[in-house]
C-alpha cells in the first residue's frame, strides 16, 4: 500500500490527543523529570545572568530552609501555618466556592486575638486582672468566631443572592487590611511610631502555651491536628459528600433534597474559622504583634497549594513544604550571593511553571506526524 | 456493493486493487448505469481518546446522490467518525479521499473548503442573534447583511425551507433553528452533509418537512449522511444503510433490501426482539391527583397553565410534546424541585390518605414515606455526579441513613454490585467515575438505583434519549416491570412510536396545557402529532 500512495497532502505538525492511561508511578516520574529540567534551566539562568555557581545556589537553597535546627524549625512553623490557611480553603474549593479571602480571614483572626490581648492587658484600668487562661480562651473563641464571619459574609451573598464570590472575598481582604490598619494606629505602642510593638512583653498575657517547651512545636501539632481531622471530614463524613455534590451539581444535590444554601454557609463557617485559628497562631504563638502584612500574602499561596495538590489534605503538606521551601531557599541565596530578592522570585517562578505545566503532558499526548522514512518502516 | 465485488473479479490479480482511488475509479467504471460517484472515501481510518478506541481502521463511502444512513450502538463510533470529517477531530491514522483526491481535515474550517458541513445534535447558534448573522458569523470577506440575507431566500426558496432571515434565534422553535444550521452548512457551499440525529428534537409533523428538504437535497445530487436511532426514519428516508459496531466498519446494504431486524441484529452483532409488551394494568387505584398546576419559570414564562390529570397504580401514562411544552416542570412539580404559582399535586397512598405534594422538597416527600423515583432528562447534570464512582453515585439516595457524622459506604458498595450484574452494567469496576461510562450504562445505573427503594410513583423523562437500541428495549423492560409490580409510572417520551407501544394512556401537553388525555392503545400518532401542536388537535391555523 505505502508504494501507491503519493502524500499528496501534509498532515499538520503534531496533535493533542488525551491520555488516561498513565499510571501514578509514571504520573511522578514526569514531574521527577519537570523538576530536574527546571533546576537545569535555572542553573543555565543563573550562570548566565550572574556568574554563580549553580551548584553552590542550590546548596544554599537547602542550607536556606534546613541549614540548622534553628531554620529548620521556622522552616516547618512557616510550612504548618501555610498549610493550615490551605486547608481552610479546600472545602470550599471542593464545592467549587472560589474562597481567595483567606488573607482577610487569617488577618481579621489575627486582629480579634490581639484586640483581646491588648485589650484585656495593659489598657485595663487600674486593679482589673483578666487571668492568662481567660484571655487564651477569649482569643481563641473571638478569634475563630471572627474568621467565620468574614467568610460568612460572602457565603450569604452567594446562597441568597448567587452573587460571584471571588469579587466579594476578594474585597474582604481589603476591608480587613484597612481595618487592621486603623487599630495598629489605635493601639500604636509608641505614639507615633506606627507599629504595635511586641504586645505585653512583660506579662507574656494571652501569649499560647509553648509544648515541650519548644516555641514553634504548637502551630505545628494544630496543623497536623487539622490535616488528619479535614481528610476525615471531606472523605467520610456526610458533610464532605454534600460538600462534593454540591461541588460537582448544585442541581444534583438539589434532586436528592440537599439543602444547597446550607450546605455553602456551613462550609464557609469551617473554611473561615479555620483561617481565623491560622491568624491567632500568627499573632498569639508566632509574632506576638500584629501588622497589615502578617497574614504575608499566604491566603493566596494557600490557593495554590490546594490547586496543586488537587484538593488531597495529605499530598498539600508536600506541595506547602516545596512552596515553604522556595521560598526560605530564596530568601537565603539573595542574602548569601548579594543578588536581590527579584532573583530568587526568578528561580522559584520557572521552578513552578514546570511542576504546574508538566500535568499537561500527564494529562495529554502530543502526536508528532510521522516522517515519511518511519511511516514506510511501519508499513513494511 | 455489488460492483465492487466484481471489481474484484475483474481486477483479481490486479496488485493496486488494496489502493482506494483505483478502488473508486473501477467503481465508477463498473457502477456506470447506477451513476454512483463516491463524494466521500474513507479508508483505515482510527481514532482513539486515550485507552478507549472510538474507530478502529473505518473503510467507508458516501456517495453523490444519496442518503446514507450511519447506523450503531452508544459509543460505537458514529459520531467520532463524522466528526473526523467535520474537522473536529483529527485521525490517528488513514485516510479521506473527497472527490477521489486525498485530502487532510485538521479543522471545521478545512472541512468547508472540502465541502463539507455537519448539523450538530446540540444547535450551536448565538442565541442573540438573528439567522443571517449567525448564518455569516465566522466568514471572511466584506460583512454585507443584505446581499447574505438576499442569498439565504435563494437557498431557503431551492429547497423549501421556511427561514426568515431577520428572526433572531431566541425567538425560534427548535425545528426553525435546526432549519438555520443546514442553512448555514449550506450557505458555505457544502455538498456533503452530515447530520447528527436531527429528528431526535422534531415532531412526527416537522420530521416530515425535514425529509422532504433532505429528498430535495439528495435530488440535487448532494451526498447525505444521517445519524439516527428510530429504524422507521432509516426505512422511510434512506437508501443505503452503514453499520459501525464497537468502533469498527461491519457492512453497508441498501435500506430496500434490508429490514429493521436485520440492522438491529447487525449493529448488536446478535440477535434482539424488537417488541415492546403493554400488559394491562392490574387492579389500578389512583396513584398521584394534579389538579389546576400552574408554573411559571424564574423570568416569568407560563410553563405550565391550568394542567389537571391523575395517575394509577400499575400503569405507564405516557406524556407526549414538543420539546420545552412544560414536561420537564411538570416532572419536577411532582418531584419537588419545582414550586408553583397555582395548583396541588397529591399523592394518595394505599389506604386512601391523601398527602399534598406541591410546596415540599424532595427531603421533605422521602421523610412523609412518600417513595418517588425520578429518572430526569439529564443524567450526568442532575441524576448522577459525573465525576463521582458508582458507590457514591448509588449513595446520593442513601447517605443520610444512619443518625452518625459519618457516611456507610458499605451498602451503597453492594447496591452497586447488584445493579451492575441485575442490569448488566458494562463497567470496569464499582470505582470507576460514571462520567467514563458510555449513554446506556449511565442510564442503567440511573434507572437501576432509582427502581431499588421499591418506588410507589416513577417518573422518568427520556429515559432512553441518546440510547441505542438495545440499551433502550432494557430500560423499556425494567420499566414495564415496574408496571407490573404495581408501581404509577409516569413517562415523558419522543419517540412517538415508543409512546404509543408502551403506555396505557398518553397526555399530550402543547405550551403547557393539556392538550388531551388518549387511550395508548387506539390512539394514532398524527392525531398525537397534531396535539402536540395544538391545543386538542384542531387545525385552528387554517
Amino acid at each position: 500500500m505505502a508504494d501507491n500512495v503519493k502524500n499528496t497532502a501534509k498532515d499538520p505538525l503534531f496533535h493533542i490527543s488525551k491520555r488516561d492511561d498513565y499510571s501514578t508511578k509514571r504520573s511522578w516520574g514526569v514531574r521527577a523529570i519537570a523538576i530536574v529540567a527546571a533546576l537545569i534551566v535555572c542553573a543555565i539562568l543563573t550562570t548566565c545572568l550572574t556568574g554563580d555557581n549553580p551548584i553552590k545556589v542550590y546548596a544554599t537553597i537547602v542550607s536556606g530552609a534546613f541549614g540548622s535546627a534553628r531554620k529548620t524549625w521556622v522552616t516547618f512553623q512557616n510550612l504548618s501555618i501555610l498549610l493550615i490557611i490551605s486547608l481552610a480553603l479546600t472545602p470550599a474549593f471542593k464545592m467549587r466556592f472560589w474562597n481567595i479571602g483567606g488573607e482577610g480571614q487569617v488577618l481579621i483572626g489575627g486582629l480579634a486575638a490581639a484586640a483581646c490581648m491588648i485589650c484585656l492587658g495593659d489598657r485595663l484600668p487600674a486593679g482589673l486582672y483578666v487571668p492568662n487562661g481567660v484571655v487564651v480562651l477569649l482569643m481563641v473563641i473571638s478569634s475563630i468566631v471572627a474568621g467565620a464571619v468574614w467568610a460568612l459574609i460572602p457565603a450569604i451573598l452567594k446562597a441568597v443572592w448567587n452573587t460571584n464570590e471571588t469579587l466579594s472575598t476578594l474585597m474582604m481582604n481589603y476591608i480587613a487590611t484597612q481595618l487592621v490598619a486603623y487599630y495598629i494606629i489605635k493601639w500604636e505602642v509608641p505614639k507615633g511610631s506606627g507599629k504595635i510593638g511586641i504586645i505585653n512583653q512583660n506579662s507574656n498575657l494571652g501569649w499560647l502555651v509553648q509544648l515541650f517547651g519548644n516555641k514553634y512545636l504548637l502551630s505545628i501539632v494544630v496543623a497536623a491536628i487539622l490535616t488528619f481531622a479535614m481528610v476525615i471530614y471531606l472523605n467520610y463524613s456526610k458533610h464532605g459528600y454534600e460538600i462534593a455534590v454540591v461541588g460537582e451539581s448544585e442541581r444534583t444535590a438539589r434532586y436528592v433534597g440537599m439543602k444547597v444554601k446550607k450546605v455553602i454557609i456551613r462550609t464557609m463557617l469551617l473554611s473561615g474559622a479555620m483561617c481565623g485559628i491560622a491568624g491567632l497562631l500568627l499573632v498569639g504563638s508566632i509574632n506576638h504583634t500584629l501588622t497589615t502584612t502578617i497574614a504575608g500574602g499566604q491566603g493566596f499561596t494557600a490557593v495554590m497549594v490546594s490547586w496543586l495538590a488537587k484538593f488531597n489534605p495529605i499530598t498539600m503538606i508536600f506541595t506547602s513544604l516545596l512552596i515553604v521551601f522556595l521560598e526560605r531557599g530564596a530568601g537565603e541565596i539573595s542574602t548569601t550571593f548579594g543578588l536581590n530578592q527579584s532573583f530568587a522570585d526568578i528561580l522559584t517562578g520557572i521552578i513552578l511553571f514546570f511542576i504546574i505545566g508538566c500535568e499537561f503532558f500527564i494529562h495529554y499526548k502530543i502526536n508528532f506526524r510521522k516522517s515519511a522514512k518511519e511511516e514506510k518502516e511501519n508499513d513494511d | 456493493m455489488n460492483s465492487s465485488h466484481k471489481s474484484v473479479k475483474i481486477n483479481g490479480k490486479c496488485r493496486f486493487w488494496h489502493f482506494p482511488l483505483f478502488r473508486f475509479i473501477s467503481h465508477m467504471e463498473d457502477t456506470g448505469l447506477d451513476k454512483k460517484v463516491a463524494a466521500v472515501t474513507m479508508r483505515g481510518v482510527s481514532k482513539s481518546f486515550g485507552s478507549v478506541i472510538a474507530n478502529d481502521k473505518v473503510d467507508l463511502d458516501i456517495y453523490k446522490g444519496e442518503i446514507l444512513a450511519l447506523l450503531g450502538e452508544n459509543g460505537s463510533g458514529k459520531t467520532t467518525l463524522m466528526n473526523m470529517l467535520s474537522g473536529i477531530y483529527f485521525p490517528d491514522e488513514g485516510q479521506i479521499f473527497i472527490n477521489g483526491e486525498e485530502v487532510v481535515i485538521a479543522s471545521p474550517k478545512d472541512a468547508f473548503s472540502h465541502g463539507i458541513g455537519m448539523v450538530h445534535q446540540h444547535f450551536k447558534l448565538v442565541d442573540v442573534l438573528d439567522a443571517t448573522e449567525n448564518i455569516i458569523l465566522g466568514l471572511p470577506g466584506k460583512l454585507n447583511k443584505k446581499e447574505a440575507a438576499a442569498k439565504i431566500r435563494e437557498i431557503c426558496d431551492k429547497y423549501g425551507f421556511d427561514v426568515d432571515p431577520d428572526q433572531k434565534i431566541y425567538n425560534m422553535s427548535v425545528s426553525q433553528k435546526q432549519t438555520v444550521e443546514i442553512v448555514k452548512v449550506l450557505y458555505r457551499g457544502a455538498d456533503i452533509l452530515i447530520l447528527d440525529e436531527p429528528t431526535a428534537v422534531l415532531t412526527p409533523q416537522e420530521t416530515e418537512k425535514l425529509f422532504v428538504v433532505l429528498r430535495k437535497m439528495r435530488e440535487d445530487g448532494k451526498a447525505i449522511v444521517i445519524i439516527t436511532h428510530k429504524m422507521h426514519e432509516v426505512e422511510s428516508l434512506s437508501d443505503r444503510v452503514a453499520v459501525l459496531r464497537r468502533g469498527a466498519y461491519v457492512g453497508d446494504m441498501m435500506t430496500k433490501d434490508t429490514n429493521a431486524q436485520e440492522m438491529t441484529d447487525m449493529m448488536v452483532g446478535h440477535s434482539v426482539t424488537l417488541n415492546i409488551e403493554r400488559p394491562d394494568p392490574v387492579d389500578p387505584h389512583k396513584r398521584i391527583a394534579v389538579r389546576g398546576l400552574t408554573v411559571r419559570s424564574l423570568d416569568g414564562i407560563l410553563k405550565l397553565d391550568d394542567v389537571s390529570f391523575d395517575a394509577y397504580s400499575g400503569e405507564i401514562l405516557g406524556i407526549a410534546g414538543i420539546s420545552g411544552c412544560g414536561q420537564k416542570e411538570l416532572l419536577e412539580a411532582i418531584a419537588g424541585l419545582q414550586q408553583a404559582e397555582a395548583g396541588s399535586i397529591s399523592y394518595v397512598s394505599d389506604d386512601g390518605r391523601k398527602e399534598e405534594l406541591l410546596g415540599k422538597d424532595p427531603l421533605k416527600i422521602q421523610e412523609m414515606g412518600v417513595t418517588l423515583s425520578f429518572v430526569p432528562e439529564d443524567r450526568l447534570g442532575m441524576g448522577l455526579v459525573g465525576n463521582m464512582d458508582l458507590t457514591d453515585n448509588m449513595m446520593l439516595r442513601s447517605f443520610r441513613k444512619g443518625s452518625g457524622l459519618f457516611t456507610d459506604r458499605k451498602a451503597p458498595h453492594d447496591l452497586a454490585e447488584q445493579v451492575i450484574s441485575e442490569l448488566e452494567v458494562v463497567t470496569p469496576g464499582v470505582d470507576t467515575p460514571v462520567r467514563k461510562l458510555s449513554g446506556g450504562n449511565v442510564q442503567k445505573i440511573l434507572v437501576g438505583r432509582e427502581i431499588a427503594s421499591a418506588p410507589k410513583v416513577l417518573l422518568t423523562a427520556y429515559a432512553v434519549r441518546g440510547l441505542d437500541i438495545n440499551s433502550s428495549y432494557t430500560i423499556y423492560d425494567l420499566i414495564n416491570r415496574q408496571k407490573k409490580a404495581g408501581v404509577a409510572v409516569i413517562f415523558v417520551g419522543e419517540d412517538l412510536d415508543v409512546l404509543l407501544e408502551i403506555s396505557d394512556r398518553i397526555l399530550v401537553l402543547c405550551g403547557g396545557k393539556v392538550s388531551g388525555i388518549i387511550d395508548g392503545r387506539t390512539a394514532d400518532k398524527n392525531q398525537v402529532g397534531l396535539m402536540m401542536t395544538q391545543v386538542g388537535g384542531e387545525d385552528n391555523g387554517r
